[in-house]
């Protein structure tokens, strides 16, 4: 009996116990039908073969494991970093089921929605009750500031036209004419999260700066972070750079008060995120900055529009990407870039030079969204590392071409390569094939560690399976120093366990690294 | 070792009251016909008596804008019923995100070669496209088959699970799945599972299990040298092992499982399922369609056990046996007491650390009523309950388990969730990932009953440790101790006890 009160056994343990292995090898003997061990195992080392990986490459219907989530999501994401805003998803429940527990299982955080809960007959007839009844209740019991309305593939396919059921749910009261309730469609069968980000973005700013006055308030800049897993840990870094530069500025879109409430014995629904009133006034703004270009295209069109300047960055993370991205803002707001942080930027310069012997000559392959991905490749350069293969499952053409821009112009991006729509299964074959050092991605990168044995560092959303890394900051210079502690760590942590073996690798177990 | 108290009907009848009064009318009248207390049943008597009438409405449509915390059909058969089945590639059929979301979440554990042999781990999506949606999806999904079958060939079949547009844009996926199915000799199984059928996961389970029946059932000569003692383990998808821990039992008391569905299993445990001589089932709710469907065409009897605890184990264990008579309850009673020390050392150790301790659950499918007795046997005190997606059969089963006064929820809603534990201050929460941030922020411990918050198993004797230690580090953590600033309010007086 493997089970004792005095040594609880958890399921790892547990399982590995005789009475647990002879049961589940019986199981498989007699119940399974399972194949022979010779042709799995044959299967198996055919997975690894470039046979195989040509095989896999030319899939042009099937998706296996990929790395991007569907546009709600993003639109959902996008609603938390305003004050006091409910999202509220038009289509079928069980869509905002799945938001809220993707975002809840990497923020360990609460994540509100509500859905108009559409069934069969809202299939038949349209969801319009489902919207009028669903923004009365809403309003009601979860008081709102504002109701930021989305869609889930349900009612982009049945064609319900959010303007006009809105418009019918405050003729119906549901909520009072003057209520804020913006609005984007966002069909699952189009783009990926970063663009449900962008559409529900770009409907709040319409939402508010439509048919408005601007007056222009010179040097004063509108920053917009994006869908940002690590937003908790990014945007306070960035609005304390801000701070230190004394700019004037409006964070657009912030989530970081939102997904990092204290534990204090009260739970807040709503907590931090973009005042109303700073929503409308940021239209008066000299420029707007996007801090992912892949995540806000339709959004900073629309600022560009209204009469703003804008520019975007690919999440500005190591040494030039930030140089650039407070290059701009000083420009742009006239105010120079203070002492203290030239000196946070010679003390990551000063870390990278101390470890550069660790991590030049390192391959990686990176994949996430199109703007980290750039972002880390540019970064991993900077060390004197080599992105070779570089993955985005939403990337686009254009994302392809800007990012071969990027690595032609560095010695140690010449053998880089970018796999603009490929997927997860698609990386697996490419580490067999062509092995790296590290794997940075994020947690559904564990199965191609365990597959590849390529260790993986976890920087990207989603991180279900460590926690707290979204608390820090990735981006700017102090960013860029946690980035690289990570990426340190996690080679010397594989270099101890390679020479721990006592009378075989005693010699190579340095104290000193 | 039942445990005899009642619970405060006044105070629960008080925030039933407080909840209704913020809805707009409509809104409240029919959320009032889901919220009740529990009353002392009429009948008394019998093998398992009737504790109490749990009477409120269940299986209908969620009120729109309230934040219900229920998923879809899609949930039930793709993230329930069939992902479990190991050995099949599993499609989810239309855009990224479904698949996406319900990658790996659920825990069901198996032994296989994964992307080899074994599929459970992965994301399959036909990513539908814009162009998917307008000139359908039907030529996309037989070349993705085809592609399964390239890159994947030694699974043992396919199941498409259809998402919401499929059944909106008139895709023939059935034709699909008989064309290709002949032309691979393979089950290749359809099932039409669009989120927006029905209102719950609940119906999900019924078109996957209508889809064994019109699918996997009587399509292949199953050669299997049937048993005296074989049984079938229904409605136990392994979170964590569960189906293993139980499993280990039933071989022990002398029976066989020649299927278990669907937690670590093989089609082919699917398809002999006909020949056992009793289909076990433990979450009645997801699998009890297929149970009378096995009955009335192969005179499969079925029966419901309980895994939870030991007060349910044994008496479970006991049912069980007697189906197969003297032999097996011989063996049954020694399985009984070989476990017994391990029963009384757990009950031990952690009892006077739980007793009295409240607690609040909100889960679906069976765990609502089903685990109340496993925290009962550790001395505490169940004051609330409710399904996300229960029938009125379910209710009726829940009044075996609860007492007189419980506050019975149906379909909760976050706003009544949150009030209600408000009012309530149980020890102790037990509800899903969407509820466990917001109940830890108001200071109360909480452990997840869908995923067993990554521990488990939580079934037989085994989880049964494992299930007392998680409820003891939960509750007795020092962390609840430190929510207030010591210089805003005197901090309450240490009542975490360190692990032994």
């Amino acid at each position: 009996m493997p089970q004792s009160a005095e040594k609880i056994l958890d399921h790892a343990p547990l399982f590995r116990e005789p009475e647990y292995r002879q049961m589940l090898a019986e199981k498989k003997l007699h119940f399974e039908c399972p194949h022979p061990d010779q042709i799995v195992t044959d299967q198996g080392e055919f997975t690894k073969t470039w046979e195989y990986r040509e095989k896999n490459l030319a899939r042009e219907a099937l998706v296996i494991n990929p790395a991007k989530a569907c546009q709600p999501l993003g639109a959902v994401f996008a609603a938390a970093g305003f004050e006091r805003t409910m999202s509220f998803v038009h289509g079928s429940q069980g869509c905002v089921a799945y938001y809220r527990s993707h975002l809840s299982r990497h923020f360990k955080e609460p994540a509100s929605a509500v859905s108009s809960s559409m069934t069969e007959d809202a299939a038949v007839f349209g969801g319009l009750k489902n919207l009028v009844d669903g923004l009365a209740n809403t309003y009601q019991l979860y008081d709102p500031k504002m109701i930021a309305v989305s869609t889930t593939c349900m009612a982009e396919v049945i064609g319900d036209d959010l303007h006009s059921f809105i418009q019918n749910a405050k003729d119906e009261n549901s909520v009072p004419r003057d209520f804020d309730v913006p609005f984007a469609h966002t069909p699952a069968f189009v783009g990926s999260h970063i663009d449900g980000y962008d559409g529900m973005l770009k409907g709040i700013l319409e939402h508010f700066w439509k048919g408005q006055q601007r007056t222009e308030t010179k040097g004063s800049i509108n920053v917009i972070p994006g869908f940002d897993g690590f937003c908790v840990g990014n945007n306070r870094e960035l609005k304390r750079l801000l701070d230190m530069m004394g700019v004037s500025y409006t964070f657009i879109q912030d989530a970081s008060d939102q997904f990092d409430t204290p534990s204090d014995g009260e739970y807040r629904m709503y907590d931090g995120g973009t005042k109303i009133e700073e929503v409308r006034g940021a239209l008066d703004a000299e420029a707007t900055l996007s801090l992912q270009h892949y995540n806000t295209r339709k959004t900073l069109d629309y600022c560009g529009q209204v009469g703003q300047a804008t520019a975007s960055f690919h999440y500005p993370l190591g040494v030039q990407a930030t140089d650039e991205l407070l290059m701009k803002v000083s420009a742009i707001s006239g105010k120079e870039i203070p002492e203290a942080i030239r000196l946070e930027r010679g003390r990551l310069i000063d870390a990278m030079a101390d470890s550069q012997s660790w991590l030049h000559g390192k391959k990686y392959a990176i994949y996430g969204d199109p703007d980290f991905v750039y972002a880390m490749a540019r970064f991993v350069m900077e060390t004197g590392g080599e992105p070779t293969h570089c993955l985005a499952t939403n990337g686009t053409s254009a994302w392809e071409a800007e990012l071969k821009e990027l690595l032609a112009s560095s010695p140690f991006g010449k053998d880089a390569q970018v796999w603009a729509g490929k997927d997860l299964w698609a990386m697996r074959s490419l580490l067999f094939t062509e092995p790296v050092d590290l794997l940075i991605g994020n947690s559904y990168g564990k199965y191609l560690e365990r597959d590849t044995g390529t260790p993986l560092i976890r920087l990207t959303f989603p991180i279900f399976d460590r926690h707290h890394h979204h608390r820090f900051a990735l981006m700017g210079y102090q960013g860029g120093l946690r980035v690289l502690t990570t990426i340190l760590d996690k080679i010397f942590d594989k270099l101890d366990r390679e020479t721990s073996q006592t009378g075989v690798t005693d010699y190579s177990y340095d104290l000193t690294r | 070792m039942s445990l005899e108290y009642e619970n405060d009907g006044a105070l629960h009848a008080k925030l039933i009251e407080e909840v209704l009064s913020q809805y707009p009318d409509k809104a409240a009248k029919r959320r009032k016909k889901h919220l009740s207390i529990a009353k002392s049943g009429d009948e008394a008597g019998g093998e398992s008596e009737i504790l109490s009438e749990c009477d409120v409405k269940s299986n209908i449509k969620s009120i729109p804008g309230v934040m219900t915390i229920r998923g879809c059909a899609y949930a039930g058969s793709k993230g329930v019923v069939w992902g479990p089945v190991k050995d099949m590639v599993h499609i989810s059929h239309g855009p990224v995100g479904c698949g996406q979301y319900s990658w790996s979440q659920r825990r069901n554990y198996y032994v296989g070669t994964t992307g080899i042999d074994t599929f459970g781990t992965m994301q399959f999506t036909s990513d539908f496209q814009e162009k998917d949606i307008v000139f359908g999806g039907d030529k996309k999904l037989e070349q993705i088959i085809d592609e399964i079958e390239m890159l994947f060939p030694l699974n043992n079949g396919i199941t498409v699970q259809s998402e919401c547009p499929i059944g909106l844009i008139g895709d023939d996926t059935e034709a699909v799945s008989r064309k290709k199915a002949k032309e691979y000799g393979k089950t290749i199984v359809p099932v039409r599972c669009e989120g927006f059928r029905g209102v719950s996961q609940s119906l999900g389970h019924h078109i996957a299990n209508d889809a064994i029946r019109d699918w996997v059932f009587d399509k292949k000569d199953v050669e299997f040298e049937a048993g005296a003692y074989d049984v079938n383990v229904i409605g136990d998808y392994n979170i964590g092992g569960d189906a293993w821990a139980s499993r280990i039992l039933l071989e022990e008391i002398g029976l066989r499982v020649v299927g278990n569905w669907s937690g670590d299993a093989t089609l082919a445990e699917i398809e002999r399922a006909p020949k056992a001589k009793l289909n076990l089932i433990h979450c009645y709710r997801s699998m009890n369609y297929i149970c009378r469907h096995m009955e009335e065409k192969y005179g499969v009897a079925w029966m419901e056990y309980n895994f939870f605890g030991p007060s349910q184990i044994e008496t479970s264990l006991r049912n069980i046996a007697k189906h197969f008579g003297p032999e097996i309850e011989e063996k049954t009673e020694k399985v009984i007491a070989k476990y017994r020390p391990l029963v009384d050392a757990v009950i031990s150790k952690y009892r006077p650390r739980l007793e009295g301790n409240t607690v609040m659950l909100y889960v679906g499918g069976l765990r609502p009523r089903h685990v109340i007795t496993a925290y009962e046997d550790l001395g505490m005190v169940i004051v609330g309950t409710g399904y996300e997606f229960g029938h009125n059969d379910d209710y009726q089963r829940t009044g075996h388990y609860v007492k007189n006064g419980t506050l019975i929820y149906d379909d909760v809603t976050g706003y009544e969730l949150e009030k209600f534990i408000e009012g309530v201050r149980p020890n102790l929460v037990g509800s899903g990932i969407k509820e466990k941030y917001p109940v830890q922020k108001m200071g109360i411990p909480f452990r997840q009953m869908h995923s067993w918050d990554y521990s488990g198993p939580y079934h037989g004797y085994d989880g049964f440790a494992i299930f007392a230690r998680d409820v003891d580090l939960a509750i007795n953590n020092p962390v609840w101790d430190l929510y207030q600033a010591p210089w805003k309010e005197r901090p309450p007086s240490g009542r975490a006890i360190a692990a032994e």
